[in-house]
This record gives structure tokens, C-alpha cells and sequence, in this order.
């Protein structure tokens, strides 16, 4: 990404922190700063699989889970005393260096478990793929919920005192830095790779995947790496996710969640990262301002979705960037594509 | 070593008999037409040499090198480029990222270094710019570059699509139904570009065509298959007084009782 607008975003993470430790962002405001981090990189991974390689995944909340129960598990095993694990294998003092560590293994367990989608797709596409998302979903959310070691239905909690163990060490909001960070390089990470030759091969593939695959572009390992990708992100969603609540279930990563994602990609445009970005930002915002009306959420949420496809199927920027929409917006910040 | 060999190739769709026992080798350096009625089997034989059908039975040897059932991005990476009857281009993506894509094989990168940008990256990305942009000024493309391929007049896509193939260095270019809705003036433009990237790229084409007016202007040699099976095989001048060609094209004539 353009070096000014990293350096924007460094300068607003540190802002960010430091008014969390100066009390002048208050809780309540650290918590929903929190959730727009997870949505951005919820919605711009799904973003990855649904808009630029034109699939139609609708299982999303079940990597994520994948995630956040490795993620937790692994932390409360390690770093605290728990009655599941027994005492803590690494001092909890540990956590603060090993936690990212934890939450990359997330990743990589969701990654794997991306496969299961990844594989069928070298065969089927479209609406038979989004059916086969939808089963992988489900069988997620189900074996957590028959798995009682780590709490079946009842979920898992323990994440709290990780947090308090790595508060205790170094007094800083942690959960917020690695959400901040998590979020920057997510998009970072999916910016340079949609933008490179390489990248751009996946959407080639949703162009036309008979051309994709005569003109030399390997369709099956650029359909691993989409999907592998996607769902690896939504696993370090998940991880920070349940850092975040402190206690996980499988009744949270259910087809709503994944719903949920949906909406957001389909909102921003499908093929728009910063659109994913904004209506990531835009909905989370405006679900917690309408809190008060919670139980029409999902009145409101899959009205949303129809509204959207009667009107603007392409979303709010389908398949351009926010440069290509404002572009004053790209002039200030000084696009220099290298000439090459 | 003959560039391509196919010996005896036999492909079945079920109980259809698509190809039957076809016999050819290119030794590279020709120009060779294949044509034939509708449902002949003439783009079932493209798409056995390029890897979307294995066949049921013969060989394909590129190079002395069997390719038969690879699959298609490796057949296209040992040196086989093909068009299409529809134009497949990537309309969301723009004629400069057509022409750069169609290159994957070469870019010896993946993920990690995609998102890293390391210097290997850096190199390969501006060698497949350069090889893009070249076939840009080649072609005369270039105020196209950053326009998305659908809005291009229908003789300039063949035209892409023809770059888009020529982009991977290929040794054998197939050329399937390159005139088809073309108007008489872009047919003699297709005419003059077929010629000039035969000489510019010491290329082996192989097209399959309905225009006779294409066929017979270019090709130095021409295979007709009917019903999947050859039933000529010769210069343009021989074929055209074949009877076996006059039959498959027009039909038995009528016994006379007059």
C-alpha cells in the first residue's frame, strides 16, 4: 500500500492506544473499535473468495470459529491454570510474547480447514460450491458442539484471565494492539496480493476459468490459495474475536454470522477491498448505535441484503477501489505506481 | 524431432465418436489449416492437444515429449498458446492485465513473495510488463492499454486475444476459428496479421477455419475431417478438387434421369 497511508494508519492505532490507556476512549468505544477490526478482516477475506474469485462462499463464521477455538484453547491451555488443562504449561507472564503465536496457529488450523472447501472446488462452482460452504459451516459449528472436552454447546472460557495475565505483565490494552495490527495486515497482506500479476490470476479465474486455465494460470492452486487465505484470516478474526468476549460458543458461529459478513461484502462491492473496509466500519457503527432495537437486527440486517440487490447489486463500489471513486482521493495520496 | 506428432488419436464422448485415428506431424515452421464441416471434430482435436480431453486412445508427443492428459496450464507452459471460437478474454480485468496474467507460468513467485515483494518479485513483475508491453506496441494496442477488453471492437479482441496467446512464448499457436463474425475488412487485417506473426515469431500455426477465403490464402497445407476421421490431406489446391471434400461440403449430387 502507498507508504502514506500506512503511515496514516500507524499514526491512528498509536492515537487509538494511547487514548485507551489515557481513559480517553472509554470501554465502550474500545469494544466497538474492536469489532470493526474482526468485520474488516471478516469482510475483506470473504471479499477474497466472493468478489475477486466470484465464488459464493456462505460458510465464513465456521473458519472463524476454527479459529477462535484453537486460538483459545491453545492460550488457556499454556498460559493459565484452567480445570480442563490443569496448571499452566508456559509461565502466564508468556503470553505477551507467545499470543500472536497462538493466534497464527488459529490461522493455519482455519487455513486447513479452508481445504475442505478448497478441494470439492477444483470440481464444482457456483451455487453447488456455496451448498458445500454451507455443509462445512455446519459441520464446524456441530463437532465443536459434540466436542465436550472443550465445552460442547456450553462454549469455552478462560480467555479473561490470558488478557488479565498479559495485562499484569505490561499494563497496556493488548487485545486492541493485536487487533489493530491483526487488521493492518490483513489488508495490507490482501492488497499486494490482489494487486500482483500472481494475485490477479484469481480473478481471471472469475472471469473465465477456461481462458484462466489454457493461459498457463494453475486454476487448482490458485483456488487453494484463495480459499486457504480467506478462511486462515477469518481464523485470526475468530482468535481475537474470543479474546475479545472472553467466552466463545458455537451458537456464535452459526450461517447469522456468516450472514452477517455477507452483508458487509456485498454492501462495500464485491471486488472492493476498501468497500469491504468502509461498510465493515459503516455497519458495525450503525448496529451499535441502533443497540436499543436489537431484536430486529435481523429484520433489519437481511432487508439490508434484499434492498441492496434490488438497487445496487454491485454494492457500494463494486469492483472499483475508493481511488477509483475519488480521485482526488488517489491524487492526495500520491499514487506512484513504479514504472517499470 | 517433429514439434508435434499425434499418432492415431481417438476420442469418444460417450458412444459418440468425436476423433477417429488421426495421423499428423508438424515439423515446425508450417502453416497448416483444418477444416471441415460442423460437428467434424475439429475443435474436439484442439482441445485433446491442449489438455482438456484426455483422449481415449493415441498419442500427443510435443518435442518427443508425451502431453496427452496433461493437464492444460502445463501443456500451455511447455509451449501450445490456443484462441478460441468465442472470444474468452477477462473482461473485468484490462487489456495491459490480459496481456500480463496469461503469463502465470513464468512468474516463478507465489503468495509470500507476492505480499513481501521481494526483489525476484520485482524482477519478474516488470519482465512480464515489459513482454505485455511490447505485444501492446506490436500489435498496435497501445491506447487500448487500459481499457477493459469488452469495450474494443470485436477485430481488435481477436486481435488481444491473439496477443494474449502470443504472450507466452509460444512454439505451436493454435488458431481456432480466428475470422468467425468477422466483416470482410477485418478478415483481410486477420489476413495480414496471421502472416506477419507467422514471420515476426518463427511461429508453427495450426487453425482451424470455416472462411475459405482465409484458409486458402494462408495455409500451406490443409487436413479435412469429416465425422472425426481425415478425408484429405493436401495443399489448398489439391484439397479443393478433392471429391471426398466436395461430397462432406456439398453433398452426393442428385443421379441424373433426365
Amino acid at each position: 500500500m502507498r507508504s502514506l497511508s500506512i503511515l496514516a494508519y500507524v499514526l491512528l492505532g498509536i492515537l487509538l492506544v494511547a487514548g485507551a490507556m489515557g481513559n480517553w476512549v472509554n470501554s465502550y468505544i474500545q469494544l466497538v473499535i474492536m469489532y470493526i477490526g474482526i468485520n474488516i478482516i471478516l469482510s475483506s477475506s470473504l471479499n477474497l473468495v466472493n468478489g475477486y474469485m466470484g465464488e459464493f462462499s456462505v460458510g465464513h463464521a465456521g473458519f472463524m470459529a476454527v479459529g477462535a477455538y484453537i486460538t483459545s484453547v491453545l492460550n488457556v491451555w499454556f498460559f493459565t491454570d484452567s480445570t480442563i488443562f490443569g496448571p499452566s504449561l508456559f509461565p502466564p507472564v508468556s503470553a505477551v510474547v507467545l499470543f500472536p503465536v497462538t493466534l497464527l496457529i488459529g490461522g493455519i488450523g482455519a487455513a486447513l480447514a479452508g481445504l475442505l472447501v478448497a478441494i470439492p472446488s477444483f470440481r464444482t462452482r457456483g451455487d453447488y460450491l456455496a451448498i458445500i460452504t454451507l455443509a462445512v459451516n455446519y459441520i464446524v459449528k456441530s463437532s465443536i458442539e459434540n466436542l465436550q472436552v472443550i465445552g460442547g454447546a456450553r462454549g469455552f472460557m478462560g480467555m479473561g484471565s490470558v488478557v488479565n495475565a498479559m495485562k499484569s505483565a505490561v499494563q497496556v490494552p493488548w487485545i486492541l494492539i493485536w487487533v489493530l495490527i491483526a487488521t493492518g495486515l490483513a489488508i495490507w497482506v490482501l492488497y499486494r496480493f490482489v494487486n500482483s500479476t500472481y494475485g490477479k490470476g484469481i480473478v481471471a479465474i472469475r472471469d473465465d476459468e477456461i481462458a484462466a486455465e489454457i493461459m498457463s494460470v494453475d486454476t487448482r492452486r490458485m483456488k487453494m490459495v484463495a480459499f486457504m487465505l480467506s478462511s486462515g484470516l477469518a481464523g485470526i478474526a475468530g482468535g481475537l474475536f474470543a479474546h475479545v468476549l472472553g467466552y466463545i460458543n458455537p451458537g456464535t458461529f452459526t450461517i447469522m454470522k456468516s450472514t452477517e459478513v455477507l452483508v458487509m461484502v456485498y454492501l462495500g462491492g464485491m471486488g472492493s477491498l476498501s468497500g469491504s473496509v468502509l461498510s465493515a466500519v459503516i455497519l458495525t457503527v450503525g448496529l451499535e448505535l441502533f443497540r436499543s432495537f436489537q431484536v430486529w437486527k435481523w429484520v433489519v440486517v437481511p432487508l439490508l441484503l434484499i434492498l441492496l440487490m434490488l438497487f445496487r447489486p454491485e454494492g457500494l463500489f463494486g469492483h472499483r477501489e475508493l481511488t477509483d471513486v475519488f480521485p482526488w482521493l488517489g491524487r492526495r495520496f500520491a499514487k506512484k505506481e513504479r514504472q517499470v | 524431432m517433429s514439434l508435434l506428432e499425434i499418432r492415431d488419436l481417438t476420442h469418444f464422448f460417450g458412444g459418440l465418436r468425436a476423433v477417429y485415428n488421426l495421423n499428423l506431424t508438424l515439423e515446425g515452421g508450417e502453416l497448416l489449416g483444418l477444416i471441415g464441416p460442423n460437428g467434424a471434430g475439429k475443435t474436439t482435436v484442439f482441445n485433446l492437444v491442449c489438455g482438456f480431453y484426455r483422449p481415449t486412445e493415441g498419442e500427443i508427443q510435443l518435442l518427443g515429449k508425451n502431453i496427452a492428459g496433461l493437464r492444460p496450464h502445463k501443456v500451455t507452459a511447455l509451449g501450445i498458446a490456443r484462441t478460441f471460437q468465442n472470444i474468452r478474454l477477462w473482461n473485468t480485468l484490462t487489456v495491459f492485465d490480459n496481456l500480463c496474467i496469461s503469463q502465470h507460468y513464468l512468474l516463478g513467485y507465489g503468495l509470500v513473495k507476492s505480499v513481501l515483494r521481494t526483489p525476484s518479485f520485482r524482477a519478474s513483475e516488470a519482465k512480464v510488463r515489459r513482454t505485455a508491453s511490447e505485444l501492446l506496441e506490436l500489435l498496435g494496442l497501445n491506447h487500448y492499454a487500459k481499457e477493459y477488453p469488452k469495450n474494443l471492437p470485436y477485430g481488435l479482441q481477436r486481435r488481444l486475444e491473439i496477443g494474449r496467446a502470443l504472450s507466452i512464448h509460444p512454439k505451436l499457436l493454435l488458431l481456432d476459428e480466428p475470422a468467425a463474425g468477422m466483416n470482410p475488412g477485418e478478415v483481410e487485417q486477420l489476413i495480414d496479421l496471421i502472416r506477419w506473426i507467422r514471420t515476426e515469431f518463427k511461429l508453427t500455426i495450426w487453425l482451424i477455419e470455416h472462411h475459405m477465403r482465409v484458409v486458402m490464402s494462408v495455409c500451406d497445407h490443409i487436413k479435412v475431417l469429416d465425422f472425426g476421421e481425415t478425408i484429405a490431406d493436401g495443399t489448398p489446391d489439391q484439397v479443393k478438387q478433392n471429391r471426398r471434400v466436395i461430397q462432406a461440403y456439398l453433398g452426393e449430387e442428385e443421379p441424373s434421369y433426365a
